[in-house]
């Protein structure tokens, strides 16, 4: 394998709905942004691609990732699409770094959209319903919400978790985002806002969870060589790591922890894991993607996540399957206040425990407030990551707020179904 | 040949629910022939008014809900009666839901756990208020009598 960097990205606007431009027009608007911001970046420098978007229902169009390959004048270049579903654009990340990373392709172009607004809310439900058993699941009511539901009732349950933890990821997640104009959400939020809007599925209400999203994201990964023909600033892709779990949480073992190296088999002498608490995949996906970026202990070595907070339980379990604080103690790493902006006021004091470093999770917003295209999702989160450690969220965001200062390496997180495929990958600045 | 000829046209409207850009409204649906294939004496079980979970011939493992192959051990499985009686592993009401499910909002999902048994199984449960509810609570699987071969066939009630 050959190192792979990362040298250019764009994301269109997300929005409940973009009524005047099609999959291919918003993934064109990307591409345009993405060759605009690095001078001499073409498409001739484009081996193929990758296309991710996770429903065909949503689409109604088979085959739409080649139309978006023809459409962007790559044709008769090689290209695939893939297809995970929430993961779905973790998941084209890493097939374009296998791309690049395997000598098959010098710079290849990873694009994704999904065009969710086209359908009611109800009904784009019921479509993400279908990735879950058509047998056993989904026709006693086909509800992710629902599932998400009841995987935090048992980790409140397990360690006692609070709705109002919860409601301070989606208060931090919408308040980064009043700082970034891609996100469809942002907002300034109490917890009694969070808590007070309607209830979805108990404890979850609507602040609890993302909306649907149309938009698009492109990442351009590259090879050395290419990377330093085109200058600029290029981001290395240091570690990848993916993961599975069973598609019915029912199935899911209540056995032993996946250890980091920073745990101890002790600590966790009385968890039965994952359960429906934890995210088995998660773990192994980030375990991997360490092992891979050299990293010992993610919370003192990284220098900002962007995970897939489809939730605000999700976010918080997600921080425990990345190792940023131990099974259980998410909710009070949230009640740290060290996955918070230090420079932003979210109307919120915390507990003082400095058991943790400050690590600020989802500085663009996340999923909660920037909304959740499926097939962009992933992307997007490479493209603010890749925007972070370039130094340049002032530029692309036009605001210098969410800038971490002096960021060397970031981690996006990707998660499909109830965690049934999680990709992890470690960006660093070279 | 006719050079004059013309297509003949119908008076059937369009619906347009935007125009500029032009968006077309219209309906799909079809039949789809929905195997449950190896999954099915789960579902002819339910109509003789049993729970039918599963477990490994190689390692012993026990799943709630049924698998053709152990995910432990690769091991084939074979079939065997759940109790009618478990326990509330997790639970949540929901008050939205897909479109198929929006007419019987509110209603309560649950994972079952069994004595004995290595997984769950996820249900409805009914005859509790959402408030009701609680991880721990006995349940006791009924069953439908005009079976549909569904999942929901089978229902919990608090015991």
């Amino acid at each position: 394998m050959r190192p792979v960097y990362m040298i250019s990205g764009g994301i269109t606007k997300f929005a409940k709905a973009h009524p005047q431009s099609d999959f291919r027009k918003m993934v064109a608007d990307a591409f345009e942004y993405a060759l605009a911001d690095l001078p001499g970046l073409s498409r001739d420098a484009i081996d193929g691609s990758v296309c991710s978007y996770f429903s065909d229902h949503f689409t109604r169009q088979l085959m739409a990732g080649a139309m978006v390959q023809d459409y962007l004048g790559l044709d008769p270049k090689p290209s695939r699409r893939v297809e995970g579903g929430g993961a779905t654009g973790g998941l084209c990340f890493q097939s374009a770094w296998e791309s690049v990373a395997s000598g098959r392709l010098n710079c290849c172009l990873a694009m994704g959209f999904e065009t969710m607004g086209r359908v009611n809310t109800w009904k784009g439900n019921e479509f993400i319903a279908l990735a879950s058993d058509t047998n056993f699941d989904f026709p006693v009511g086909g509800f992710y919400s629902g599932y998400y539901a009841m995987m935090v009732q048992r980790h409140m349950h397990e360690f006692g978790t609070t709705v109002e933890q919860m409601a301070k990821v989606s208060i931090k997640n919408h308040a980064n985002a009043l700082y970034n104009p891609y996100a469809q959400r942002p907002g300034k939020l109490t917890i009694d806002e969070v808590r007070s809007a309607l209830m979805v599925a108990t404890p979850l209400t609507l602040l609890d969870i993302c909306q649907m999203s149309e938009g698009a994201a492109v990442v351009v990964l590259a090879s050395e060589e290419v990377a330093q023909r085109f200058g600029g600033t290029p981001v290395k892709v240091t570690g990848v790591g993916s993961g599975t779990d069973a598609m019915r949480m029912a199935d899911r073992p209540h056995g032993k922890v996946i250890l980091l190296p920073h745990e101890t088999e002790e600590e966790y002498a009385d968890l039965k894991y994952p359960g429906v608490h934890s995210f088995r995949g998660g773990r192994m996906a980030a375990k991997l993607a360490y092992e891979m970026a050299g990293i010992g202990n993610p919370g003192e070595e990284l220098d900002f996540v962007e995970l897939h907070d489809a939730y605000t339980s999700s976010e918080i379990q997600t921080c425990e399957d990345l190792g940023l604080c131990r099974y259980g103690e998410g909710g009070s790493y949230v009640d740290s206040g060290a996955p918070f902006l230090p420079n932003l006021d979210y109307g919120l004091s915390f507990s003082g425990s400095e058991q943790w470093p400050r690590l600020p999770v989802n500085p663009s917003g996340g999923l909660l407030a920037c909304g959740h295209p499926v097939g962009a999702t992933g992307l997007m989160q490479a493209v603010f990551a890749f925007w972070q450690l370039q130094g340049t969220i002032g530029k692309h965001l036009r605001d210098t707020t969410l800038q971490i200062p002096d960021a060397r390496r970031g981690l996006i997180h990707s998660h499909a179904g109830t965690g049934t495929y999680i990709t992890v990958s470690i960006l660093e600045r070279v | 040949m006719d050079k004059h000829y013309q297509l003949p046209e119908t008076q059937d409207g369009t619906v347009l629910f935007n125009t500029d850009p032009i968006i077309q409204k219209y309906h799909y649906e079809i039949d789809y022939l929905h195997s449950y294939a190896q999954d099915s004496p789960f579902f002819v079980g339910l109509s003789q008014g049993k729970l039918l979970g599963s477990h490994c011939t190689s390692c012993g493992r026990r799943f709630a809900t049924p698998r053709g192959i152990c995910m432990e051990c690769g091991g084939k499985t074979e079939w065997f009666e759940l109790p009618r009686e478990g326990r509330v592993h997790t639970f949540t009401t929901c008050h939205f839901g897909g479109e198929a499910f929006l007419k019987e909002t509110p209603f309560t999902l649950i994972l079952v756990e069994f004595d004995g048994v290595d997984t769950l199984f996820l249900s409805r449960l009914v005859g509790a208020e959402p408030e009701e509810v609680y991880i721990g609570m006995p349940v006791w699987a009924r069953f439908i009598r005009n079976s549909k071969f569904k999942p929901t066939d089978v229902y919990f009630v608090p015991r």
